[in-house]
Protein backbone atom coordinates (compact mmCIF):
# COMPACT_ATOMS: atom_id res chain seq x y z
CA UNK A 1 0.00 0.00 0.00
CA UNK A 2 1.30 3.19 -0.87
CA UNK A 3 1.57 5.63 2.35
CA UNK A 4 0.47 9.31 1.97
CA UNK A 5 3.51 10.66 2.18
CA UNK A 6 4.31 9.08 -0.76
CA UNK A 7 1.76 11.22 -2.78
CA UNK A 8 2.79 14.49 -0.66
CA UNK A 9 6.18 13.91 -1.75
CA UNK A 10 5.49 13.47 -5.39
CA UNK A 11 2.75 16.71 -4.91
CA UNK A 12 5.93 18.85 -3.22
CA UNK A 13 7.92 17.66 -6.41
CA UNK A 14 6.38 18.66 -8.43
CA UNK A 15 4.83 21.99 -7.00
CA UNK A 16 8.80 22.60 -7.10
CA UNK A 17 9.70 21.90 -10.30
CA UNK A 18 7.03 24.37 -11.51
CA UNK A 19 8.83 27.05 -9.62
CA UNK A 20 12.18 26.10 -11.01
CA UNK A 21 10.07 26.58 -14.31
CA UNK A 22 8.76 30.12 -13.62
CA UNK A 23 12.35 31.14 -12.82
CA UNK A 24 13.86 29.70 -16.18
CA UNK A 25 10.99 30.31 -18.56
CA UNK A 26 10.90 34.55 -17.17
CA UNK A 27 10.41 35.89 -20.90
CA UNK A 28 8.16 33.25 -22.10
CA UNK A 29 4.25 33.92 -21.53
CA UNK A 30 3.09 30.62 -22.43
CA UNK A 31 5.11 28.40 -20.57
CA UNK A 32 4.50 30.80 -17.07
CA UNK A 33 0.77 29.64 -18.01
CA UNK A 34 1.77 26.64 -18.13
CA UNK A 35 3.98 25.80 -14.98
CA UNK A 36 1.01 27.63 -13.14
CA UNK A 37 -1.22 24.69 -14.24
CA UNK A 38 1.47 22.65 -12.71
CA UNK A 39 1.35 24.30 -9.67
CA UNK A 40 -2.32 23.94 -9.59
CA UNK A 41 -1.51 19.91 -10.67
CA UNK A 42 0.19 19.51 -7.58
CA UNK A 43 -2.14 21.13 -4.82
CA UNK A 44 -4.45 19.08 -6.31
CA UNK A 45 -2.97 16.01 -6.29
CA UNK A 46 -2.05 16.66 -2.50
CA UNK A 47 -5.85 17.68 -2.00
CA UNK A 48 -6.99 14.43 -3.18
CA UNK A 49 -4.30 12.39 -1.19
CA UNK A 50 -5.93 13.82 2.26
CA UNK A 51 -9.39 13.61 0.97
CA UNK A 52 -8.76 9.58 0.49
CA UNK A 53 -6.35 9.05 3.43
CA UNK A 54 -9.03 11.13 5.98
CA UNK A 55 -11.91 9.46 4.33
CA UNK A 56 -13.03 13.03 3.72
CA UNK A 57 -14.99 13.74 0.28
CA UNK A 58 -14.91 17.42 0.76
CA UNK A 59 -11.54 17.89 -0.28
CA UNK A 60 -12.58 16.31 -3.71
CA UNK A 61 -14.75 18.81 -3.94
CA UNK A 62 -12.42 21.39 -3.34
CA UNK A 63 -10.33 19.74 -6.20
CA UNK A 64 -13.85 20.40 -8.63
CA UNK A 65 -13.68 24.01 -7.72
CA UNK A 66 -10.02 24.52 -8.14
CA UNK A 67 -10.13 22.98 -11.94
CA UNK A 68 -13.36 25.39 -12.76
CA UNK A 69 -11.60 28.38 -11.56
CA UNK A 70 -8.16 27.03 -13.04
CA UNK A 71 -10.07 26.25 -16.63
CA UNK A 72 -11.84 30.16 -16.80
CA UNK A 73 -8.22 31.62 -15.63
CA UNK A 74 -6.14 29.52 -18.84
CA UNK A 75 -8.96 30.72 -20.83
CA UNK A 76 -8.86 34.23 -19.86
CA UNK A 77 -4.98 34.42 -20.40
CA UNK A 78 -4.91 32.64 -23.70
CA UNK A 79 -7.25 35.44 -24.57
CA UNK A 80 -5.44 38.34 -23.47
CA UNK A 81 -2.36 36.77 -24.72
CA UNK A 82 -3.87 36.34 -27.93
CA UNK A 83 -5.43 40.21 -27.82
CA UNK A 84 -1.93 41.35 -27.09
CA UNK A 85 0.24 39.41 -29.82
CA UNK A 86 -2.13 41.28 -32.10
CA UNK A 87 -1.49 44.74 -30.73
CA UNK A 88 2.26 44.48 -30.20
CA UNK A 89 3.17 41.62 -32.09
CA UNK A 90 4.92 40.17 -28.91
CA UNK A 91 4.40 38.14 -26.48
CA UNK A 92 8.33 38.39 -24.81
CA UNK A 93 7.60 39.81 -21.36
CA UNK A 94 10.80 42.16 -21.82
CA UNK A 95 9.14 43.71 -24.60
CA UNK A 96 6.05 43.97 -22.74
CA UNK A 97 6.79 47.63 -20.94
CA UNK A 98 4.54 50.33 -22.51
CA UNK A 99 3.78 51.01 -18.75
CA UNK A 100 7.05 51.63 -17.69
CA UNK A 101 6.30 49.39 -14.31
CA UNK B 1 6.95 -4.78 -4.10
CA UNK B 2 2.73 -5.37 -5.29
CA UNK B 3 1.52 -4.01 -8.16
CA UNK B 4 0.08 -1.06 -6.82
CA UNK B 5 3.30 0.42 -5.59
CA UNK B 6 5.12 -0.55 -8.65
CA UNK B 7 2.11 1.52 -10.78
CA UNK B 8 2.37 4.15 -8.23
CA UNK B 9 6.27 4.36 -9.00
CA UNK B 10 6.05 4.64 -12.55
CA UNK B 11 3.00 7.46 -12.76
CA UNK B 12 4.94 9.49 -10.82
CA UNK B 13 8.42 8.89 -12.30
CA UNK B 14 6.11 10.17 -15.67
CA UNK B 15 4.31 12.76 -14.23
CA UNK B 16 8.06 14.40 -12.29
CA UNK B 17 10.00 13.50 -15.64
CA UNK B 18 7.17 15.12 -17.98
CA UNK B 19 6.72 18.27 -15.95
CA UNK B 20 10.59 18.67 -15.91
CA UNK B 21 10.22 18.91 -20.00
CA UNK B 22 7.62 21.05 -19.72
CA UNK B 23 10.13 24.13 -18.50
CA UNK B 24 13.22 23.01 -20.44
CA UNK B 25 11.36 22.12 -23.75
CA UNK B 26 12.73 24.26 -26.16
CA UNK B 27 9.61 24.19 -28.54
CA UNK B 28 6.89 25.66 -26.94
CA UNK B 29 4.55 22.92 -28.89
CA UNK B 30 5.86 19.89 -27.35
CA UNK B 31 5.92 21.69 -23.47
CA UNK B 32 2.29 21.52 -24.45
CA UNK B 33 2.68 17.71 -24.99
CA UNK B 34 4.79 17.15 -22.55
CA UNK B 35 2.16 18.89 -20.43
CA UNK B 36 -0.92 16.67 -21.48
CA UNK B 37 1.76 13.36 -20.28
CA UNK B 38 1.78 14.94 -17.06
CA UNK B 39 -1.78 15.22 -16.64
CA UNK B 40 -2.34 11.86 -17.91
CA UNK B 41 0.16 10.36 -15.18
CA UNK B 42 -1.88 12.67 -12.53
CA UNK B 43 -5.03 11.29 -13.95
CA UNK B 44 -3.40 7.74 -13.27
CA UNK B 45 -2.12 8.79 -9.84
CA UNK B 46 -5.57 10.22 -8.82
CA UNK B 47 -7.54 6.96 -10.26
CA UNK B 48 -4.90 5.14 -8.05
CA UNK B 49 -6.42 7.13 -4.93
CA UNK B 50 -10.24 6.13 -5.90
CA UNK B 51 -10.68 9.49 -7.46
CA UNK B 52 -12.34 8.21 -10.86
CA UNK B 53 -14.57 11.06 -11.62
CA UNK B 54 -11.65 13.79 -10.95
CA UNK B 55 -9.70 11.73 -12.90
CA UNK B 56 -11.91 11.44 -16.02
CA UNK B 57 -12.43 15.36 -15.76
CA UNK B 58 -9.21 15.82 -15.36
CA UNK B 59 -8.83 14.02 -18.77
CA UNK B 60 -11.81 15.62 -20.09
CA UNK B 61 -11.71 18.65 -19.29
CA UNK B 62 -7.63 19.63 -19.27
CA UNK B 63 -6.06 17.40 -21.85
CA UNK B 64 -9.23 17.95 -23.76
CA UNK B 65 -10.31 21.33 -23.54
CA UNK B 66 -7.74 22.99 -21.98
CA UNK B 67 -4.64 21.91 -23.46
CA UNK B 68 -6.07 22.03 -27.23
CA UNK B 69 -6.52 25.79 -26.21
CA UNK B 70 -2.93 26.21 -25.45
CA UNK B 71 -1.84 23.67 -28.22
CA UNK B 72 -4.50 26.25 -30.75
CA UNK B 73 -2.70 29.55 -28.99
CA UNK B 74 1.12 28.26 -29.55
CA UNK B 75 0.71 27.23 -33.19
CA UNK B 76 -1.44 30.36 -33.99
CA UNK B 77 1.07 32.84 -32.42
CA UNK B 78 4.26 33.28 -34.14
CA UNK B 79 6.73 33.22 -31.52
CA UNK B 80 10.12 33.82 -31.80
CA UNK B 81 11.95 31.36 -30.08
CA UNK B 82 15.52 32.02 -29.71
CA UNK B 83 14.74 35.79 -28.47
CA UNK B 84 12.41 34.43 -25.63
CA UNK B 85 15.09 31.11 -24.88
CA UNK B 86 18.34 34.10 -24.04
CA UNK B 87 19.72 33.89 -20.53
CA UNK B 88 17.71 30.70 -20.27
CA UNK B 89 20.00 28.82 -18.17
CA UNK B 90 21.41 32.66 -16.17
CA UNK B 91 18.47 31.84 -13.10
CA UNK B 92 19.08 28.59 -12.57
CA UNK B 93 20.65 28.73 -9.20
CA UNK B 94 18.19 31.11 -7.71
CA UNK B 95 15.39 28.54 -9.11
CA UNK B 96 17.13 25.87 -7.38
CA UNK B 97 17.49 27.75 -4.51
CA UNK B 98 13.51 28.73 -3.82
CA UNK B 99 12.67 25.50 -5.73
CA UNK B 100 15.01 23.62 -2.85
CA UNK B 101 14.16 25.70 -0.23
CA UNK B 102 10.15 25.17 -0.78
CA UNK B 103 10.85 21.23 -1.16
CA UNK B 104 12.45 21.29 2.08
CA UNK B 105 10.06 22.86 4.25
CA UNK B 106 6.98 21.31 2.45
CA UNK B 107 9.86 17.88 3.03
CA UNK B 108 9.77 19.01 7.17
CA UNK B 109 5.99 19.74 7.56
CA UNK B 110 4.71 16.47 5.86
CA UNK B 111 7.74 14.68 7.57
CA UNK B 112 6.68 15.41 11.13
CA UNK B 113 2.88 15.17 10.46
CA UNK B 114 0.70 13.35 12.61
CA UNK B 115 -0.62 12.10 9.47
CA UNK B 116 2.15 9.53 9.02
CA UNK B 117 0.16 6.79 10.33
CA UNK B 118 -3.08 7.19 8.55
CA UNK B 119 -3.79 4.39 5.91
CA UNK B 120 -6.35 4.59 3.80
CA UNK B 121 -9.80 3.80 4.14
CA UNK B 122 -12.41 1.07 2.69
CA UNK B 123 -13.12 2.61 -0.51
CA UNK B 124 -16.90 3.96 -1.24
CA UNK B 125 -19.78 1.41 -2.16
CA UNK B 126 -20.77 2.05 -5.85
CA UNK B 127 -18.00 4.79 -6.44
CA UNK B 128 -17.01 7.88 -5.63
CA UNK B 129 -18.86 9.68 -8.34
CA UNK B 130 -22.68 9.24 -6.98
CA UNK B 131 -21.11 10.41 -3.13
CA UNK B 132 -19.40 13.56 -4.71
CA UNK B 133 -22.52 14.33 -7.30
CA UNK B 134 -24.57 14.30 -3.81
CA UNK B 135 -22.77 16.30 -1.96
CA UNK B 136 -21.84 19.03 -5.02
CA UNK B 137 -25.66 19.48 -4.94
CA UNK B 138 -27.06 19.75 -1.90
CA UNK B 139 -24.14 21.25 0.26
CA UNK B 140 -21.99 23.08 -2.03
CA UNK B 141 -25.24 23.94 -4.35
CA UNK B 142 -24.51 27.75 -4.02
CA UNK B 143 -20.90 27.46 -4.78
CA UNK B 144 -21.76 25.38 -7.57
CA UNK B 145 -24.19 27.82 -8.88
CA UNK B 146 -21.10 30.50 -8.72
CA UNK B 147 -18.58 28.18 -10.09
CA UNK B 148 -21.21 27.95 -13.22
CA UNK B 149 -21.26 32.31 -13.41
CA UNK B 150 -17.66 31.91 -13.60
CA UNK B 151 -17.40 30.02 -15.91
CA UNK B 152 -20.30 32.24 -18.06
CA UNK B 153 -17.92 35.37 -17.19
CA UNK B 154 -14.45 33.57 -18.41
CA UNK B 155 -16.24 32.75 -21.92
CA UNK B 156 -18.00 36.42 -22.23
CA UNK B 157 -14.60 37.83 -21.28
CA UNK B 158 -12.29 35.80 -23.46
CA UNK B 159 -15.01 36.20 -26.62
CA UNK B 160 -14.93 40.16 -25.89
CA UNK B 161 -11.27 40.44 -25.80
CA UNK B 162 -10.69 38.38 -28.85
CA UNK B 163 -13.81 39.14 -31.10
CA UNK B 164 -12.72 42.03 -33.81
CA UNK B 165 -14.14 43.23 -37.21
CA UNK B 166 -13.66 43.32 -40.55
CA UNK B 167 -12.83 46.76 -41.17
CA UNK B 168 -14.61 46.70 -44.93
CA UNK B 169 -17.71 44.91 -42.90
CA UNK B 170 -21.00 46.72 -43.49
CA UNK B 171 -23.46 46.36 -40.64
CA UNK B 172 -26.89 48.23 -39.40
CA UNK B 173 -26.32 50.40 -36.27
CA UNK B 174 -29.50 49.85 -34.62
CA UNK B 175 -28.88 52.89 -31.74
CA UNK B 176 -28.47 55.17 -35.20
CA UNK B 177 -32.24 53.74 -36.31
CA UNK B 178 -33.52 53.67 -33.29
CA UNK B 179 -32.17 57.60 -32.71
CA UNK B 180 -33.44 58.62 -36.22
CA UNK B 181 -35.53 61.87 -36.17
CA UNK B 182 -38.35 63.08 -38.69
CA UNK B 183 -36.78 66.10 -39.83
CA UNK B 184 -33.61 63.76 -41.57
CA UNK B 185 -36.38 61.36 -43.19
CA UNK B 186 -38.55 63.23 -43.99
CA UNK B 187 -39.00 66.67 -45.68
CA UNK B 188 -42.71 68.27 -46.17
CA UNK B 189 -42.65 70.34 -49.74
CA UNK B 190 -45.02 73.25 -50.11
CA UNK B 191 -46.41 73.73 -53.61
CA UNK B 192 -49.46 74.69 -55.20
CA UNK B 193 -52.35 71.94 -56.01
CA UNK B 194 -53.11 71.10 -59.12
CA UNK B 195 -56.29 73.68 -60.81
CA UNK B 196 -59.86 72.26 -60.19
CA UNK B 197 -61.01 70.53 -63.97
CA UNK B 198 -58.45 68.12 -64.08
CA UNK B 199 -59.09 66.83 -60.72
CA UNK B 200 -63.04 66.48 -61.79
CA UNK B 201 -62.04 64.91 -65.16
CA UNK B 202 -59.97 61.79 -63.04
CA UNK B 203 -63.05 61.49 -60.59
CA UNK B 204 -65.25 60.63 -64.36
CA UNK B 205 -62.94 58.23 -64.98
CA UNK B 206 -62.86 56.37 -62.32
CA UNK B 207 -66.22 56.12 -61.92
CA UNK B 208 -66.33 55.25 -65.61
CA UNK B 209 -64.46 52.49 -64.91
CA UNK B 210 -65.94 51.13 -62.18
Amino acid sequence: MVSLSAYLGVGALLFAIAVIGIFLNRKNLIVLLMAIELMLLAVNTNFIAFSRFLGDLHGQVFVFFILTVAAAESAIGLAIMVALFRSVNTINVDELDSLKG
Amino acid sequence: METQSVLFVVFSACALLAGLRVITARNPVHAVLFLVLAFFSSACLWMQLQAEFLAIVLILVYVGAVMVLFLFVVMMLDINIDRSRAGFWRHLPAALLVAIAIALQLWLVLSHGSWQTLSAGPSLRGGNTAALGHLVFTEYLLPLQVAGAILLVAIVAAIALTLRQRKDARHQSPAQQVAVRRSDRLTVVQMPSEPGPARADRTVEVSKNG
